[in-house]
């Protein structure tokens, strides 16, 4: 008989192996799957991992590896900083909608100015509509203990709603015979955020992901409040005979999360998605959850996670144009992701004995 | 019978990493013995039995049972051996009869209705009162053991082993149960009690083996010593007459006055204008019935709640509006009594877990900024001075055994130098000598001109430390009384309520 036993401490080894486990197993997964559908399994294994990166049209795909992992890693940051909390913000989404909005709504403000303040701005803009759409269910949690797991879910639709209503309404573009959607930004040069060096695929949002990987570090590992957010998240009343107010660390996370996904938002649409439309969410926000479990909330393996992530991305559309794969390939395999991550945890936190039965 | 020894345990040694648990133990049980193993926690009891009941394998040393070498390689060959085990938490199945569950523990269970006779006739032999029939949700925890013991005497074993087994009872079921063992050696089986009451060893016992740091170092008839004498065996030179000298009451360090709470949870107890002086040098005991607003007023006084303004004034000044860390810096000091996820992060290493509240006083935090080094020097100074048993500062806080963490949370805060510490129940679970060592600290604090609160429901250890006794119940706090020549009855009307204070005033 197989047993189950708990480690008294979780296996360091474990905490490391798991994610490479997961990716493994997904692959192994995967490949029967594409078998069955009645696809060559390792073609389209490599056309989803190996090609993106080192296949014969590497050139237009691997800059796109930056461009994806970029508002990756930025969210996924964030989220991780609140589940170590114990603060489950799954509406990222939702806030980097708004975030795009936000900042969008001061470029189309400006427009036609071309000082130098308005990107910076557009980025400001950009975290604090993210905060502020991350504040409401912090404060109905602090107000009403309303669950924040609910809450934040529900505002990604209602965020939905809202860029829909921007594309067809306040920020259409005037000039754009009467197609729903903003003016593309990528044509307004004080507002655009540009691919900083060419076939690289880094933009400014790129240098802010590697910002806040190493700020997320510190803040974690070296600052007395994130031992205090390491604290509430393990051992809550511990945490707070230290000093740590539940409400205050509840608005810190979800704002703070919130800022991040905002401004993730923000270098989307002022960059490679250009506009304002009713698709401004292209899922970015629930994929960042998967990537900071992915990563063991820790930032470096968010860094890692970000990337692999983002070549699903680009690996599926790949295998789309060239093997027919069909579109939900990505979703499947990123779910199978979480799933594999998820059942492998196991490992961190048990050890598998086998003993004869008495 | 034979006059042969039934267990015999020659040289055994275990070791775990960072720990030597057992080292060259070697003892005798007799048939029809009653033998106790007697050590603080973490002596090496557990480990000992373990390798006994095939739990364990032992790294040198051997064992012979019944003049056969005993070797077992699992505790099914334990048993078929002869060896049984009761263990301190039980393995039933709720929702089964006593019955079944019994014959679930069996090798080779027989058919229902023999087995509910052998149950009737194994019950009625050695007085232990059970019904096979009824289902185990509906039994009290003694009669829960009785179904574990039964389970055991079906295999007639030559050696039972019983881990703490009075911790879970009242005295009348503890009684009885000593009774049946009684009974039992009478019929020749060897009896291996583990336990660190030491006044049911010395009432009950023939012979007892005591343990301290895995090594033997004693074997005696404990009826022909006191409890103190076996606690000194037990914790070695470590048990020192508390010292209460060298105090004097000063000046008024902590002042709470008309101190009220809502109760924070439905469970929990409301405050009603608590009010308490507490002089530097002095020791103020509070006791009462757990579940009497202790847990509230720690967290009034940590600062973990707030009051209304005014409530809580630490040398004149308010501390009622202000959180943990700004008292923590002001010198008011706190150690709640739940060790593992209150007073420490379990997960923690002990260096993380001196940040939880030394980080202003010993400057292990600057400018929000963590000085690891010097949290990890911190966690060292503690586990030198109070003699904290663990490999080092970064082994997690539940790795430790109780008594150990509960040291280090004591020592965290006294060695901040407090001006005035409060601790809730700060020896409870705590073994002998641990708690000896954790008290005289707090004298020693005292003893410095520090103001000490101790709450407890431990009313020797509050007679023991306190220069003033409070009475708390119902989340009112009597007027202090002092405990010079307070005895134990009248602490007993205090605690009953409000007729008990006016008693005491008189």
């Amino acid at each position: 008989m197989i047993r189950l036993v708990p480690r008294t401490e979780a296996s360091a080894f474990w905490q490391i192996a798991t994610p490479v486990m997961a990716v493994a197993a997904t692959m192994l997964a995967g490949g029967l799957l594409f078998a069955i559908m009645g696809y060559d399994p390792v073609s389209a294994i490599r056309t989803i991992f190996w090609d993106p990166l080192f296949g014969p049209a590497a050139g237009y795909s691997r800059p796109q590896l930056l461009v994806k992992a970029a508002p990756l890693i930025l969210i996924a940051s964030g989220l991780a900083v609140g589940f170590r909390a114990g603060i489950w913000n799954i509406g990222a989404e939702g806030q980097y909608i708004i975030g795009a909005i936000t900042g969008a709504a001061v470029a189309l403000a400006a427009y036609p100015a071309s000082e130098m303040w308005i990107f910076p701005a557009m980025v400001i803009a950009g975290a604090l509509g993210g905060w502020a759409w991350g504040m409401i269910p912090a404060l109905l949690r602090n107000w009403f203990g309303a669950s924040e797991i609910l809450v934040s879910l529900m505002l990604v639709y209602v965020a939905q709603r809202i860029a829909a209503w921007m594309a067809f309404g306040p920020m259409k573009n005037p000039e754009g015979f009467g197609m729903p959607g903003s003016r593309n930004l990528q044509q307004y040069p004080a507002a655009s955020n540009p691919e900083l060096i060419a076939g690289t695929g880094a933009h400014w949002g790129v240098v802010a992901a590697v910002i806040t990987v190493l700020a997320i570090w510190f803040l974690m590992s070296r600052h007395i409040r994130g031992f205090h957010i390491r604290a509430a998240g393990t051992a809550p009343r511990a945490a707070r005979f230290a000093g740590v107010k539940p409400q205050t660390l509840v608005a810190f996370c979800l704002g703070l999360s919130g800022a991040l996904a905002g401004m993730a938002g923000l270098f989307e649409v002022a960059g490679p998605a250009g506009q304002i439309t009713d698709k401004v969410g292209v899922g970015y926000g629930f994929t960042a959850i998967i990537v900071a479990f992915l990563g063991r909330l820790h930032p470096v393996g968010i860094l890692l996670a970000g990337l692999l992530l983002a070549l699903t991305y680009i690996g599926g559309e790949l295998a789309q144009l060239t093997l027919n794969l069909p579109a939900a390939t990505v979703q499947v395999f990123q779910g199978m992701l979480l799933f594999f991550l998820l059942g492998f945890d196991l490992l961190t936190r048990y050890r598998i004995t086998r003993r004869v039965t008495a | 019978m034979t006059d042969a020894a039934v267990f015999q345990a020659r040289g055994i040694g275990k070791s775990y990493p960072g720990v030597r648990a057992n080292d060259d133990v070697s003892f005798t049980v007799a048939p029809g013995e009653i033998h106790a193993l007697l050590g603080e926690n973490g002596a090496g009891k557990s480990t000992l039995v373990k390798m006994i009941y095939g739990l364990v394998r032992p790294d040198e040393g051997d064992m012979v049972l019944n003049g056969q070498p005993h070797q077992p390689a699992d505790p099914r060959a334990a048993r078929a051996a002869g060896v049984a085990m009761v263990f301190q938490h039980f393995s039933l199945f709720d929702a089964l009869t006593v019955a079944e569950n019994i014959a679930l523990g069996m090798e080779n269970p027989p058919p229902r209705r023999e087995l509910s006779a052998r149950i009737a006739q194994v019950s009625q032999d050695f007085g232990l009162p059970l019904n096979p029939a009824r289902r185990v949700v509906t039994l009290s925890a003694g009669e829960r053991q009785r179904v574990e013991i039964i389970r055991c005497l079906l295999q007639n074993p030559r050696l039972l082993i019983m881990d703490e087994p009075t911790s879970v009872l009242t005295p009348q079921e503890a009684e009885l149960l000593f009774a049946t063992l009684r009974k039992l050696a009478g019929h020749g089986t060897a009896i291996l009690y583990i336990s660190h009451k030491l006044e049911e060893i010395r009432t009950h016992c023939d012979r007892a083996t005591i343990l301290r740091h895995g090594r033997v170092v004693d074997s005696c008839d404990p009826r022909e010593h006191s409890a103190r004498t076996l606690a000194a065996m037990m914790v070695g030179g470590e048990m020192r007459p508390i010292d209460r000298s060298g105090r004097q009451a000063g000046e008024v360090l902590l002042q709470v006055k008309g101190l009220s709470l809502p109760a924070p949870t439905a469970e929990g107890t409301a405050l009603k204008s608590v009010a308490l002086t507490l002089r530097a040098g002095e020791i103020l005991g509070i006791g009462g019935v757990a579940g009497n607003g202790q847990d509230e007023l720690l967290a009034a006084l940590s600062g973990e709640t707030r009051s209304a303004p005014g409530s809580i004034l630490l040398e004149g000044a308010d501390m009622s509006r202000l959180g943990p860390e700004a008292r923590r810096t002001a010198g008011l000091l706190a150690a709640p009594e739940d060790r593992l996820g209150h007073a420490a992060v379990p997960d923690f290493s002990l260096t993380d877990n001196t940040l939880l509240t030394a980080g202003a006083r010993k400057q292990l935090v600057r400018k929000g900024l963590i000085d690891r080094s010097a949290a990890r020097a911190f966690a060292e100074a503690v586990i030198r001075a109070f003699d904290v048993r663990t490999p080092g500062p970064g082994t997690a806080a539940k790795a430790l055994s109780g008594g150990n963490l509960q040291k280090f949370v004591i020592g965290r805060e006294v060695m901040q130098a407090p001006r005035v510490l409060v601790v809730n129940q700060p020896t409870w679970g705590v073994d002998a000598g641990a708690a000896a060592a954790v008290r005289q600290s707090l004298l020693d604090l005292a003893g410095q001109g520090a103001g000490v609160i101790v709450i407890s429901q431990d009313l020797d250890e509050i007679l023991e430390l306190s220069d003033r006794f409070c009475a708390l119940n119902e989340g009112r706090l009597s007027a202090p009384v002092p405990t010079d020549g307070l005895t134990l009855d009248q602490i007993g009307l205090m605690l009953g309520g409000a007729h008990g204070m006016e008693v005491a005033h008189l």
